[in-house]
């Protein structure tokens, strides 16, 4: 799938533009994402992080800017010195190589745990389902839900479905895994086993870009932080830095009051 | 508030001996119930059947008669393909709503408008008079004689379904609002075309809302398809009109077709019952299903 060479980066982002109506909510974000890497996204409510993260799989449309993943543009195409949008096609088989994993879980309600992992690989890839059906085991025996796999979601307790979404989006065998919030929809004794998860998944070397208010997690797994507000990057760097030393006046007052 | 000794569990109250059990709650109000309406329907059966001008003995005669017989093979014939129809246009009328392609989702708007807002009596009779209006149909050397093309069956069939879709495409398009966009994302999200998403993931789940007035609109068009007669189509009600206007057993006649189209319509219950348990699964929350059952309990025993 991928055409990068080991250096490139896996993600890349430029100036990227986006406006709903009048209000612009992304003005001209830069962000730039290695393999392996691991980048937690952090800013206030309203700050463009997930419309940022739904333009990478181009759920969302931006006006400006470009955006690659693996090598390839998303979302559009060259066309004189301007960009056109990608066919119908094109898109989908991007989307198909990026893992995405909601807030809202989004399990597939009529398909039982097994039936979700498989759907993709099945419908998108066309994979024999005997195939299909033994990886997506094996997928939900890595996420801890080996004894689950034949529970419908509505069987399922927040964290169990978020693991199952987790092992839906790694079915796809994806180059770049993208979350938005998956923890913020969980009672807090279930934040843990999921955060656990995604720990696991980034030591196995997976490239993820992470919205999150845990700021815990960002601490030790992060490799770098951005700190969004109102649809600008205020700060980026390592943890060490953005977390404990923040230098912009917006980031410690938002820390201070995530901490609180 | 007054400071309370904080302890691990509240302190047994004196009246509370043993843990005491839960005896499930009696309804005898139900059973009082349930003898009067038994009484109240018997004694109605009864008089009913006791009552000569009924002429049962011609309702029995009729039941099975070879023209009662053809007639509700004809009506179960309409009724249909009639709804095969009507569902399938009904979806793709829906989808074509629902579409962001403006000029798409305005046609498709005019289409209900258009088959919903004028009666299916004038819809039939257009259907059958289309060779007046339009003697050959076609162009060039593929063209056909509107007369030989619109029989009875065809106008019939053209006048119910196409009346039906306009029904059935709103019906379906509530069931597609219903189903949380986050079920559409999400199966973008893993790579899915929109037909895949469409077909794979919201249209199961929106039957859910699509099946109960579905059934609503089967046994309506049961029952609509005696009005064919404008156009000389003959089915379970042309049938039964036909023997009485010639022996004048008016009532025991109707009560053939009646018996009739309550036995097709309990089936057809039947089925639906089926239907709605087959998509409901994943979501019922009163019964678990077999499968699902079974992995919730070595869940909970290896748990
Ligand atoms: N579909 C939409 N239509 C209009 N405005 C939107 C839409 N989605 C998001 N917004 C607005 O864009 C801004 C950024 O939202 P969002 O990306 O969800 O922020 P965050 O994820 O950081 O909380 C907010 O002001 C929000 O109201
Ligand atoms: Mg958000």
């Amino acid at each position: 799938m991928t055409t990068t060479t080991a250096d490139e980066p896996m993600f890349q982002a430029w100036d990227v533009h986006k406006s709903f109506g009048h209000v612009e909510v992304l003005k001209g974000i830069d962000m730039s994402v290695e393999r392996g890497e691991v980048v937690c996204l952090l800013g206030p409510s309203g700050s463009g992080k997930s419309t940022f993260l739904r333009c990478i799989n181009h759920l969302e449309k931006f006006d400006r800017g470009e955006m690659w993943v693996g090598g390839q543009r998303v979302g559009y195409r060259p066309h004189g010195d301007k960009l056109k949008e990608l066919n119908e096609r094109e898109v989908a088989q991007r989307r198909s190589g990026i893992g995405m994993v909601f807030q809202g879980f989004n399990l597939f309600g009529h398909r039982t745990a097994l039936e979700n992992v498989m759907e993709g690989p099945v419908v998108v890839r066309r994979e024999k389902r005997a195939v299909a059906e033994q990886r997506a085991r094996d997928l939900l025996g890595r996420v801890g839900l080996a004894d689950r796999v034949d529970n419908y979601p509505s069987q399922l307790s927040g964290g169990q479905q978020q693991r199952v979404a987790i092992a839906r989006a790694l079915a796809m065998q994806p180059d770049l895994m993208l979350f938005d919030e998956p923890t913020s929809a969980l009672d807090p004794e279930l934040v843990g086993d999921v955060l656990a998860v995604m720990r696991q998944l980034a030591e196995d070397g997976m490239t993820m870009i992470v919205v999150t208010h845990e700021l815990g997690f960002a601490r030790e797994v992060a490799d770098r932080v951005y700190f969004m507000d109102g649809g600008v990057v205020v700060e980026s760097g390592p943890p060490s830095e953005v977390l404990e030393r923040p230098r912009e006046a917006r980031t410690q007052a938002f820390l201070s009051k995530v901490l609180a | 508030m007054t400071a309370t000794p904080v302890t691990d569990s509240p302190a047994r109250p004196a009246f509370a001996r043993d843990a005491r059990v839960v005896v499930p709650t009696r309804h005898p109000g139900r059973w009082a119930m349930a003898a009067v309406i038994l009484v109240l329907v018997a004694g109605a059966i009864t008089q009913v059947i006791g009552n000569e001008r009924f002429q049962w003995d011609v309702v029995g005669d009729y039941l099975f008669a070879e023209p009662i017989l053809q007639g509700v093979a004809r009506t179960l014939m309409l009724t249909v393909a009639a709804m095969t129809i009507g569902v399938v246009l009904g979806v793709v009328v829906a989808v074509l709503r629902l579409s962001p392609n403006p000029i798409l989702s305005s046609a498709a708007w005019a289409y209900s408008w258009f088959f919903r807002g004028t009666p299916l009596l004038v819809q039939l009779l257009f259907w059958y008079f289309l060779g007046a209006l339009y003697p050959t149909i076609g162009a060039g050397s593929f063209s056909w004689s509107a007369n030989d093309l619109i029989s009875p069956l065809t106008a019939a069939l053209l006048g119910l379904g196409l009346n039906e879709a306009a029904y059935m495409s709103e019906i379906v398009r509530g069931g597609i609002l219903s189903v949380p966009p986050g079920q559409a994302e999400a199966a973008s999200a893993v790579g899915m075309r929109r037909s895949q998403v469409m077909r794979r993931v919201v249209l199961p789940q929106a039957m859910r809302v699509i099946i109960p007035p579905t059934g609503n609109e089967t046994i309506g068009m049961l029952k609509h398809t005696a009005l064919v007669l404008v156009i000389g189509y003959s089915e379970l009600m042309t049938s039964a009109s036909l023997i009485y206007s010639r022996t004048y057993q008016t009532i025991p006649l109707l009560i053939v077709a009646a018996l009739w189209y309550l036995a097709i319509s309990a089936v057809l219950s039947v089925g639906q019952f089926f239907i709605e348990r087959h998509f409901g699964r994943g979501f019922s929350h009163h019964r678990v299903s077999r499968r699902g059952s079974r992995a919730t309990r070595k869940g909970e025993a290896v748990a």
